[in-house]
């Protein structure tokens, strides 16, 4: 017979409403990486409800596989695909939103009001007897003998994926790779002789080395060219002249 | 409170992700909300677990759970290849199959 104590009553009345809340979000917010840290809070509420629900090992599982590394994936490809890339909340098949959210509702209703309805006959059991030897000893003992043939199937599948993303992720190339005397050719052949041997470093001629100030050119004027092109935009460039010497004291001062 | 609470909460995000998959545009929400649907499935096997006092539907839930990390890989991979061929990662844009 399981009894439910009010710890885990609190904790569930508690994260149970605030993860539909973040599932809600995750349908209406607009930038793709928002979703991502909503699902993020889902995961880690259904973490603690499988550790509350003596699954400690799942729960542990659940953070480090699905936090950890399958958010992390997603967060990786969003910044592959672009994190400006938000998504147009519009509709592109005229009334698919009020069908969805429509048969969504029924499904919904069907499935809540089935759970509400169904009985089965006896009390929860609760799952003190079955992990009497510890929750990881119990799943390992049922895995490498009930299930072992399932475990090394699903090894072959995980090895499988792995080769399908290689193959799908490679990109093969339309033309040969530039060689580094092909390259050499074409910075002398098309643009001008000025920006072939590259452009200056900044501050390297003048009195202050830091990257934002612009070197100065034999001439003594200040080449633009050696600030990145970001510090430029920023407006972040420092005028070379405010380090200038000036007038070079050559006299030395006699002691007395 | 008695675990069934748990089935509820486990239906409803089902459904909410049901609704994202249909309703969101971006291929990339469109994957997180299937992730959200199978956390749910997850979570109903993981109660049914306790309700019946057995570790099966924990084995099950732990498969699940590496078939969904398979399917992130795969997935994903294969976003990455259509956003490379069509600069797009919009489920709308990738209708070649319709013409």
């Amino acid at each position: 017979m399981l009894t439910i104590q009010t710890p885990e009553a609190v904790m569930f009345w508690v994260l149970g409403p605030l993860s539909v809340i973040a599932a809600i979000g995750m349908l209406v917010v607009k930038k793709a990486v928002h979703s991502a840290l909503l699902l993020a809070w889902i995961m880690i509420t259904i973490a603690l409800f499988y550790i509350a629900q003596d699954a400690v090992f799942l729960g542990i599982v659940q953070i480090v596989v699905y936090t950890g590394a399958v958010m992390m994936l997603f967060l990786f490809i969003l910044m592959l695909v672009g994190v400006d890339a938000s998504d147009s909340l519009t509709e592109t098949i005229p009334g698919l939103r009020a069908i969805a959210i429509t048969a969504a509702l029924g499904f919904g209703g069907l499935l809540v009001s089935l759970i509400s309805r169904a009985a089965l006959g006896r009390p929860a059991i609760g799952l003190a007897e079955a992990n009497k030897d510890g929750n990881v000893q119990g799943l390992a003992k049922l895995l490498f003998s009930d299930y072992v043939f399932a475990f090394e199937a699903i090894s072959a599948l995980l090895i499988t994926a792995a080769l399908g993303a290689m193959v799908l992720a490679h990109h093969q190339r339309t033309v040969a790779r530039p060689t580094q005397r092909e390259q050499a050719i074409a910075r002398f052949r098309t643009g001008s002789l000025a920006s072939a041997a590259g452009l200056p470093n900044p501050g390297v001629y003048a009195r202050h080395n830091a990257v934002d100030v612009p070197a100065l050119l034999p001439d003594g004027t200040p080449a633009p060219n050696s600030i990145s092109a970001t510090l430029k935009a920023r407006g972040d460039m420092l005028e070379s002249s405010q380090f200038e010497l000036g007038e070079v004291d050559n006299t030395v001062q006699e002691e007395k | 409170m008695n675990p069934y609470n748990y089935l509820y909460v486990a239906g409803l995000l089902f459904t909410i992700g049901a609704i994202g998959v249909i309703v969101r545009r971006n291929a990339i929400v469109v994957f997180m909300c299937i992730e959200l649907m199978l956390n749910a499935a997850n979570l109903t096997l993981v109660t049914f677990s306790r309700i019946n006092g057995t570790l099966e539907g924990q084995v099950t839930a732990f498969f699940t759970m590496v078939v969904a990390a398979c399917e992130v890989v795969v997935g994903l991979a294969i976003i990455i290849a259509i956003y490379r061929s069509r600069r797009s990662a919009s489920i709308d844009d990738a209708s070649l199959l319709k013409r």
